[in-house]
């Protein structure tokens, strides 16, 4: 029976949130396309993760295990997958558009000579031909292109909070334990070790305060700094961001990065300071409740999209701000 | 270990910088039309930096080689300025608005013409449509190893060894050569061109190679289009902005403070 696999993806050994979505927007497909819907939990020693993806409804799980795929090995990943859908040949194959996702999914489609299209925002079943109508942005957010392809399976990486999360159901979904044949020829890419960092999860923020091109000294980002703990008071989590310009510069880390290619956020509040509004980053914070910017440039499309305005130079506003805040 | 032969993909896109006022949608002929100048895709240029600092450490060759229907050679020069060996454009009517497998597969055909190389370095995606497959798909149409996401790119006793970017911080790995990398903007950018070496090499005479089906010899059939049936504006993303204003900053910080008490 043919169906739709969805891949499987634990944050801290927890189901994470975008996979629950995946499960979400894969049930209605599968309801539109009469298929049933399975999933896929690749990993070692992974039964509890399997365990709770067993209560969302589906039709399988397939517990992919193997000491190859302990942590997240790229290449055995690739592997494992491309032999359980030579096995299983899904129809549709849907993977979120996260860290894993973006590596395993353009290789996996090669390997089964098929079309991905990353990053979708919506998808639709077109019932004549049973293929996927896949919506993506493009040009940064700029227009959204909406594509079909054939081939089969029909395979797709999906953005956060394109679909909504499944809740729990009664009934329990059959695990079927699978050990692919994998072996150490297989990973070309060693890993020697990873090097933690402290890295900040801007979607924890309530309050993200972030500098743009329009921030003239890197030392200046002590204003942001200082403002963020001054708010902290009274506002619960804050944090600093950025636009891609200051983490070309090398002035802060990725993580801070809000956008397109970076953290995409929605905040009870945004304060944009110098940033003049690339739609790139526009579609990463576009979701905040409140908007706040400050820029010297009054035509600037920061603020076209935000709530409170002030044109004028940051240098003389936080200063002041700072100084009121303090009293 | 020998000198490595680098190619680096670089694609010529408009700037994605550009102003989202400067951006229409043509809904009829399925198009975005950008009124701003082509540029190197930013990522892109940040594989060239990668490629230049190898070569500064062990010298070596880079090759770029850009696919598209009109490339324009002035923008790819630039790549040669700041310290490309050599260009090669893919260029044919056939080339417009391919998937990303036969993109891949044309890329792939041109390093198999060029033959000897070491690496390949390419942005994590491009500027325009952001897909982020090519590197990837690259390496498996030659069959060779792929890292994405690379924040430092260094060659060591003939292995690679690479900084990728992870959730929680970087992984060091490696891997046997040739490889296919894919660079991420930690790198660093592209380093600066002075505007004089560029026009100097714009106004020197340089016979560009041009590759299209019939030179890479490519089957017809697996020059696939995208797929593209409609092409829509996004939804309004306009709010009604309040302007503060004040004949001093103190005056507008006051205002400002007011505001922050309204948040919840």
């Amino acid at each position: 029976m043919s169906e739709i696999l969805l891949l499987v993806e634990s944050k801290e050994g927890l189901l994470d949130n975008q996979t629950l979505e995946l499960i979400g927007g894969g049930s209605n497909l599968g309801k539109d396309l009469g298929l049933d819907v399975s999933a896929v939990v690749v990993g070692h020693e992974t039964s509890s993760l399997a365990e709770s993806v067993a209560s969302y409804g589906l039709k399988k799980i397939y517990r992919l295990e193997h000491p190859l795929l302990q942590g997240f090995q790229p290449d055995a990943w690739v592997g494992a997958l491309e032999w359980l859908c030579k096995q299983i040949t899904p129809k549709v194959l849907l993977i979120s558009h996260s860290f894993i996702g973006k590596e395993v999914a353009p290789r996996l489609a090669s390997r089964l000579n098929v079309e991905l299209t990353t990053d979708c925002v919506s998808l639709k079943a077109d019932p004549g031909d049973g293929l996927l109508v896949r919506s993506k942005p493009i040009y940064g957010g700029n227009a959204i292109a909406i594509l079909k392809v054939e081939g089969t399976p029909q395979i797709v990486t999906v953005r956060k909070n394109a679909f909504q999360p499944m809740e729990p159901v009664a009934t329990k979904s059959e695990i079927v334990e699978m050990v692919p044949s994998l072996d150490e020829s297989i990973i070309r890419v060693k890993s020697l070790k990873t090097v933690e960092e402290e890295v900040v999860e801007l979607d924890k923020a309530n309050v993200v305060i972030a500098g743009g091109r329009g921030i003239a000294e890197q030392e200046d980002f002590e204003m942001l700094v200082a403002l963020g703990k001054a708010m902290s008071k009274a506002h619960g989590n804050v944090m600093i961001g950025c636009s891609r310009p200051v983490v070309d510069k090398c002035w802060m880390s990725s993580d801070h990065q809000v956008g397109l290619t970076g953290s995409m956020i929605a905040p009870d509040a945004y304060i944009a300071i110098g940033i003049s509004g690339a739609i790139q980053h526009l579609v990463g914070m576009i979701r905040s409740k409140k908007i706040i910017s400050i820029n010297t440039d009054a035509g600037c499309n920061m603020f076209k999209v935000s709530d409170y305005g002030v044109v004028a130079d940051y240098k003389d506003i936080l200063p002041a701000l700072l100084k009121k805040m303090e009293e | 270990m020998k000198e490595p032969n680098i190619i680096v993909c670089a694609k010529q896109i408009p700037d994605p910088e550009a102003p989202f006022s400067n951006v229409t949608v043509d809904v009829e002929n399925k198009e975005v039309i950008v009124d701003a100048p082509d540029v190197i895709s930013p990522y892109d240029e940040n594989a060239l930096e990668a490629a230049i600092r190898i070569k500064e450490e062990m010298g070596g060759k880079i090759t770029v080689l850009s696919m598209g229907k009109k490339v324009s050679d002035t923008v790819l020069r630039k790549s040669l300025a700041a310290g490309a060996d050599s260009l090669i454009l893919l260029e044919d009517p056939l080339f417009d608005r391919l998937q990303s497998q036969s993109v891949a597969y044309v890329l792939s055909r041109a390093v198999e013409k060029i033959g000897e190389y070491d690496l390949i370095l390419t942005g994590r995606q491009a500027g325009d449509w952001d897909s982020g497959q090519m590197g990837l798909i690259l390496g498996e149409l030659l069959g060779i190893p792929s890292i994405s996401l690379a924040r430092s790119v260094k060659v060591q006793d003939g292995t690679l060894l690479v900084e990728k970017t992870v959730p929680v911080g970087y992984e060091v790995v490696e891997a046997a050569l040739p490889a296919v990398v894919t660079v991420s903007n930690e790198v660093g950018e592209l380093r600066y061109v002075a505007r004089t070496k560029m026009l100097g090499l714009l106004r020197r005479p340089m016979v560009i190679p041009k590759w299209g089906t019939k030179e890479l010899s490519l089957e017809a059939e697996k020059l696939k289009a995208v797929g593209l049936m409609e092409l829509s504006p996004p939804a309004d993303m306009r709010r009604d902005c309040v302007f503060i204003e004040g004949p001093t900053a103190e005056d507008m910080a006051d205002k400002l403070f007011s505001v922050f008490k309204e948040l919840q």
